[in-house]
């Protein structure tokens, strides 16, 4: 291609077979013509705004511009589309910050687009590496006083939840994992290990080896309302929450009332104050009206939010008091059935002896859930979740026995 | 067909657009350029978008273009190495070992070597294309050792040491995006999002795929389409469905059916969940009406 060699950076960029790390383009950082400032910066103010940008992105974002000539704007921007990888959640955002940077426009107003629909907020971007650099930063003092914080924590188990996470993890159902594992019974044969001692034993066979399928404990989903109805028990359930991050192998904890907040990651902090501190932070919609259907059909309409309740244990901790129709809550619920291995609703009605499913919603909701149970006190709700891998009836013929 | 020929084939994202009509395939100009781009950066190419846009025909056409052949590993969950690098014939090399008696038999010859496809492509990258199709059915384990492969084009074979790639093998990723993929292999590609086409390029790609429907028909169709890809649906129709619509609907007419009527007999060929059908069944008509006009 002729274009390359009269182009202003092609002398800096590395043949394509010797570059993969992206090093080279850095370390010949000093050498760069000024033409290529611009495509920097605009990578240093994407790192700015929370974009993911290795620095091979960068150099690969450079050298595309370089092959596609860059003939106009919109080269330019197809290759830092194609070379940058924004996520397609943030596309619109990415643009916006395009614009600014390379036609000065106004500074963009980012805030996601508004729209009537429910808003949902996935705390993946902020990466779990900063808070941890802010507490290394902090002072002898202060670590030591988180320290205690959390010994303490550890020491007086007065709600259980200690208990509770160290159970977890073996308490959920399993499944049988693709993978296998070496056993001395009950399993196939291992023909390539079996085949390595033939070899060595010369051709005799010694007894065969065996390979079984794993077991791997299913993923555990809790959908925390957070409406005011539900007011006096959120902080247990976040509790409960950061306890089963902490305990099983694959959580995922979301939060609903007006909207839909992904507050895993905040849980996964190991002191329990602050990972309540900054999940507390992320939910906008704390005691607020609940929008239940809708909340959890926007759950469902994420691709990689529904691809994690499928064949999980979700439990939903909600009173289930939804306003106006319930249909969008039925639909969401029935949905969710059809992906999750066990559906449960953990309502804190319950507690009372005198509740019955009576309300529209819930008589709705009833037959396609596996369990309608009492989430009033955490010493109920932890007893159930570790009960979840036993097999229980389904709630309906449960709660006609009752009434 | 040499790498130099690869360098010509996409000598600019025109001329891969171009190709690729040619393959009948219909890419716009921004995934013509990402095309472009990860063969001459020689990086892999990550397709995403929703499931029936076309990323598996985009890999076939790609192939096409530069005279290759596809590869193709359809991920899942539980793939491992077994399936996707190499596996040892076990069988005939019990059976080798056997006929040996007291000779010498080499049981690590290349004779007894199943290669899988990520082996095939490394050992001929000249003559392959790797397609890893639905990258985010498989686990994050096996998308680690993907990325090992991506990075380095060479698999280890404990018995036989490593076996390197001549050339850069050209790669294509899709994914449906039901989960995040890991930063670490996004970054290391070339990157784009196929999404649904305008109504009109959408009317030609049905043209293109199923000969033998009417201009008119195929019009009528992509509009209906777009209109139904706005509803909330569970699963709203992607390409393929369009086409396979577009096709029914025709047959259907050619059996005697008039138009209208047609098309909303063949909805089941267009959504394939019970709950969309019912949702859809009462504005069908209104939408099909307003298409063919």
């Amino acid at each position: 291609m002729t274009r390359d060699l009269n182009d202003p950076f092609s002398s800096f960029i590395p043949q394509r077979w010797q570059d993969r790390g992206g090093r080279e383009g850095m370390r010949r950082g000093e050498s760069l013509p000024r033409a290529a400032a611009p495509f920097l910066s605009f990578a240093r103010l994407l790192r700015h705004h929370a974009f993911p940008v290795a620095p091979e992105q960068v150099t690969g974002f450079m050298q595309a511009v370089t092959l596609l000539g860059p003939r106009s704007m919109n080269d330019i921007r197809e290759a830092a589309l194609a070379t940058l990888a924004p996520s397609p959640d943030r596309r619109g955002e990415f643009e916006a910050h395009f614009r600014s940077h390379f036609y000065g426009d106004a500074k963009p107003a980012i805030e996601g687009e508004e729209d009537d629909e429910t808003r949902i907020k996935d705390d993946r971007g902020t990466r779990e590496e900063e808070s941890q650099t802010i507490r290394q930063e902090k002072g002898g003092e202060l670590s030591s006083a988180l320290e205690q914080l959390s010994s303490r924590d550890f020491r007086c188990d007065a709600d259980g939840l200690g208990q509770f996470r160290r159970k977890l993890a073996s308490a959920l159902p399993v499944r049988h994992s693709f993978r296998t594992t070496r056993t001395r019974s009950r399993g196939t044969l291992d023909l390539r290990r079996s085949l390595s001692e033939i070899v060595s034993a010369d051709g005799d066979i010694p007894s065969p080896l065996l390979r079984r399928r794993q077991a791997v404990s299913r993923k555990l989903l809790l959908l925390i309302d957070v409406s005011g109805s539900m007011k006096l028990h959120t902080a247990d359930y976040l509790k409960l929450a950061h306890a089963a991050v902490q305990g099983a192998d694959r959580a995922e904890v979301f939060t609903f009332g007006t909207r839909l907040t992904r507050i895993t990651s905040a849980l996964r902090i190991r002191d329990r104050e602050q990972a309540l501190a900054r999940a507390a932070a992320l939910v906008d919609d704390w005691d607020g009206g609940t929008r239940m259907g809708p909340a959890l059909l926007a759950f469902l309409s994420v691709p990689r939010f529904s691809a994690f309740a499928r064949g999980a244990c979700v439990v939903v901790l909600s009173d289930g008091l939804e306003r106006g129709s319930h249909a969008e809550l039925e639909i969401a619920m029935r949905r969710f059935s059809a992906r999750a291995f066990r559906l449960s609703l953990a309502t804190p009605l319950a507690g009372d002896p005198r509740f019955r499913p009576a309300t529209a919603a819930l008589r709705a909701v009833l037959p396609v859930l596996d369990d309608l149970v009492d989430g009033s006190s955490l010493k109920s709700l932890t007893d159930f979740i570790l009960s979840l891998a036993r097999p229980a009836p389904a709630a309906e013929t449960i709660w006609k026995r009752v009434s | 067909m040499t790498r130099a020929n690869a360098v010509e084939v996409a000598a600019s994202p025109e001329a891969v657009a171009a190709r690729l009509a040619a393959s009948r395939y219909l890419a716009d100009d921004s995934l013509a350029t990402a095309i472009f781009l990860a063969i001459r950066l020689g990086k892999p190419l990550l397709l995403e978008g929703a499931p029936g846009v076309g990323k598996t025909e985009a890999a076939k056409a790609i192939a096409e273009l530069l005279g290759r052949e596809l590869v193709r590993l359809q991920c899942y969950e539980g793939i491992d190495a077994g399936h996707a690098l190499y596996e040892w014939n076990y069988q005939r090399q019990l059976l080798a070992i056997r006929h040996a008696g007291e000779h010498e038999v080499d049981i690590y010859d290349d004779r007894f070597l199943i290669a899988r496809p990520l082996l095939q492509v490394l050992r001929a990258p000249e003559r392959r294309v790797l397609l890893v199709d639905e990258i985010d059915r498989s686990d994050h384990e096996f998308e680690a050792l993907l990325l090992e492969f991506l990075s380095d084009f060479q698999i280890s074979i404990p018995e036989r040491g490593t076996i390197r790639a001549a050339t850069q093998p050209i790669v294509i990723l899709t994914s449906n995006r039901t989960r995040e993929l890991a930063e670490a292999l996004r970054r290391r590609c070339v990157y784009h999002w196929i999404g649904y086409p305008d109504a009109a390029r959408e009317a030609e790609i049905i043209m293109l795929r199923s000969g033998h429907v009417a201009e008119a028909t195929a019009r009528a169709v992509a509009i209906a389409v777009q209109e139904i890809r706005t509803r909330p649906l569970a699963k709203p129709p992607g390409i393929a469905e369009a086409v396979e619509w577009a096709n029914a609907a025709t047959i259907l007419e050619k059996g005697g059916s008039p138009w209208p009527q047609a098309f909303r007999r063949a909805i089941g060929v267009l959504i394939k969940d019970e709950e969309d059908l019912s949702a859809i069944a009462p504005e069908l008509g209104r939408i099909v009406e307003e298409a063919l006009a």
